[in-house]
């Protein structure tokens, strides 16, 4: 991974941790619930460890995928799944259905994993991986060097999961902390930006993005 | 097409919401009891500084005859906020407007114009026989859907009555919301505790028990609904059900503390059959389990026979009949419909098991007849029946008419129809409004029955965020 792409991958963690649907809002409401800032602290990382999840199986899949066929396919293809996925979210108004507030650690952990993967937060990390690897097939695009690289290419997505995954849990946690302890949950009347509408313009974005840099 | 920001009219907390601005118009459901006439939703204007003060300013008809509207609710409130499915953007817009007698339900868009609303959707009662239910009554905003009760089953007037979920956005049915009913089989109220994954149902009657007239065999011989149901609201499965006894008779309206770490609520019990008083309990966690135990006791009030219609007439007394009751959002009062005696009670419940009684106002009365102050010479029928209170907990707005055919037998020489407003003082204590009072005529032959507050009121929405 270059700096460039783990800036890439750490910025769109950010981004996902800002989202209150993807937990840090969850972390606050238990933590309130049961007045206690431990509630809220312990909460934080199965909702990452569920996101990771989600983010990893995208990540794994497509960096596996680029070692064994042609590099730009999977940022074609990908990207065409991105700007459709997007667009789909963007025009639907359907939401994620969930009944249940008192989650268990790994009830927990299932919730963020379903919530991350309903709203396609791997899939949004596949231009930073799309186009670096895409890249790195020019560089030593060798026969017989593809086999051998599929465990090692997931393993590249598992890391890429990872340092987006921490991003995301410092942005989560850091914004969760500043609302129980100092802001308070009405912010959220006024501050509660839809990023619904916003996640899915970035995904059409990124997705397009992806086809024009790979197809190149 | 959603929102930018959260619809304004959602609050994470019940203290913010009771901060809220006051409600400047109320949807009322009227009905027409012969069901020649559509029924309506009638727009009345509660803006003080407004010309049209206490007024009906709008008029919505439905497109058919013999609907019996009853209960409704918004297509979102404050739950929208809850973070396991938030969608706060969606529009607080549409009423969801059941028929009782009729099983259709109508969705009603109240944005463009709020004083002339649009019946913008019409579910047939196959979709909700689908689901396997009929009558349908009370509406709540979920995290998940729009939950709504039913008296009946889809086919032949009886049971088991229960739920169904509506899609939030299409609206359509989406079926039926019990994985697990136990031995559940009479419907009638639901609520929640939406951060406890606890759904609370109530027991009134079957169709077939209801729909021609309360049937004194069937009361005398206590087979109305006299128990509470606790569902996981997660597993959608019947977790405990609570006995109160069989002679109190008709466990209808349930008012959860709305403060999401409380977990109780109150319920009222319409009439006992022993001493024809009525009863308001409270249910609370108690270790694992839940408890109902008895708070209020309201004496049937003893009346002459010539005085009483004939179905009271062998018992010599009118029974309170506490048909309704609401419950403000700072959850410290609780308002107590006695539709029979005319009164409505106010409650200081700070102490859920002690209540201490601050406030009283008695309109009509089946004996009573006491008359709204600023038309001393019109002798109300019918009582205070549905109620609801402000957000702020400063207004409390009732209407009169129960249920069709039960209106006929306790005011068999007409229940009219008639909306009230009383001012709550800070500390408790009712007084009347003498400006606000749209009744008779101005309903256009309807009775009117639940109203509901633009923005939201104190039985329409629940909160996930505690207060402090």
């Amino acid at each position: 991974m270059s700096w460039g792409q783990i800036a890439a991958l750490a910025g769109l963690g950010a981004f996902h941790g800002l989202n209150p649907a993807m937990g840090w809002l969850f972390s606050v409401a238990r933590g309130m619930q049961e007045r206690s800032r431990g509630v809220l602290l312990r909460s934080l990382p199965p909702i990452a460890l569920g996101h990771l999840a989600s983010v990893a199986i995208v990540a794994s899949v497509v960096s596996a995928t680029e070692s064994v066929v042609a590099g730009n396919v999977v940022g074609i293809v990908g990207g065409i799944v991105l700007v459709a996925f997007g667009l789909w979210r963007l025009l639907s108004e359907r939401h994620f259905r969930w009944a249940g507030m008192r989650l268990s650690t790994s009830q927990l952990a299932g919730w963020s994993f379903l919530m991350s993967s309903a709203h396609g937060a791997g899939l949004m990390l596949l231009p930073v991986l799309a186009v670096g690897a895409a890249g790195g097939h020019a560089d030593h695009a060798m026969p017989g060097t593809r086999l051998d690289g599929t465990p090692v290419a997931a393993l590249e997505g598992l890391a890429a999961a990872g340092v987006h995954t921490l991003a995301m849990f410092a942005v989560m946690a850091a914004l969760a902390i500043a609302v129980y302890q100092f802001v308070g949950v009405a912010i959220l009347r006024r501050a509660w930006f839809n990023m619904d509408r916003l996640w899915a313009g970035v995904m059409v974005g990124t997705g397009a993005l992806t086809i024009a840099l790979t197809a190149s | 097409m959603t929102r930018w920001t959260p619809d304004p009219t959602f609050y994470p907390s019940p203290r913010d919401a009771a901060s809220a601005p006051a409600e400047k118009l109320a949807y009322v459901a009227a009905f027409d009891r012969a069901a020649e006439q559509p029924d309506a939703i009638a727009v009345v204007d509660t803006d003080p500084g407004s010309e049209t003060y206490g007024r009906v300013v709008g008029w919505t008809d439905l497109p058919h005859t013999g609907d019996e509207l009853h209960h409704f609710g918004w297509n979102a409130c404050s739950s929208a906020l809850c973070p396991t499915a938030p969608h706060p953007h969606v529009e607080r817009r549409y009423l969801i407007v059941p028929g009782l007698r009729s099983s259709r339900i109508y969705v009603i868009d109240t944005k463009d114009d709020p004083r002339a609303p649009r019946v913008v959707k019409e579910i047939p009662a196959q979709d909700l026989a689908a689901a396997g239910y009929s009558r349908p009554h009370t509406i709540h905003c979920g995290p998940d859907g729009i939950y709504v009760s039913a008296l009946g089953n889809g086919t032949d007037g009886g049971g088991p009555g229960g739920i169904a979920v509506l899609d939030h956005t299409t609206f359509e049915v989406r079926g039926q919301w019990e994985a697990d009913r136990g031995d559940q089989h009479l419907a009638y109220d639901f609520w929640w505790h939406l951060t406890r994954d606890v759904l609370v149902t109530s027991e009134w009657g079957t169709p077939d028990m209801i729909e021609d007239g309360i049937v004194p065999e069937l009361l005398l011989g206590r087979k109305y609904g006299h128990r509470l149901h606790f569902w996981d609201l997660a597993k959608r499965t019947l977790v405990q059900s609570v006995d109160l006894g069989d002679q109190y008779q008709m466990t209808l309206e349930l008012r959860p503390a709305h403060e999401p770490t409380k977990e109780y609520g109150f319920v009222g019990v319409v009439v006992s059959v022993e001493d024809l008083s009525a009863s308001v309990w409270v249910w609370h966690r108690d270790g694992g389990e839940f408890q109902v135990t008895k708070v209020i006791d309201i004496p049937a009030e003893p009346a002459a026979a010539e005085d009483l219609p004939p179905a009271l007439q062998p018992f010599g007394a009118v029974p309170p009949l506490v048909t309704d009751i609401d419950l403000s959002v700072d959850d410290k009062f609780l308002y107590v419909s006695c539709w029979g005696t005319g009164e409505l009670k106010q409650y200081d419940v700070s102490d859920p098991f002690h209540p201490v009684e601050v406030g009283s106002v008695r309109l009509g009365g089946v004996v009573g007849r006491v008359a709204h102050p600023s038309f001393p010479d019109e002798r109300l029928a019918g009582g205070p029946q549905m109620v609801e209170v402000s957000r702020d907990g400063k207004r409390v707005y009732v209407t009169n008419s129960l249920y069709g055919s039960w209106d006929d037998q306790f005011y068999p020489d007409g229940v009219g129809a008639w909306l009230a407003k009383i001012d709550v003082a800070g500390g408790g204590g009712l007084t009347v409004d003498p400006a606000f009072f749209p009744h008779g005529d101005d309903f256009r032959g309807r009775r009117v029955h639940q109203t509901r507050l633009q923005g939201g009121d104190a039985s329409s929405d629940s909160y996930c965020f505690p207060s402090a």
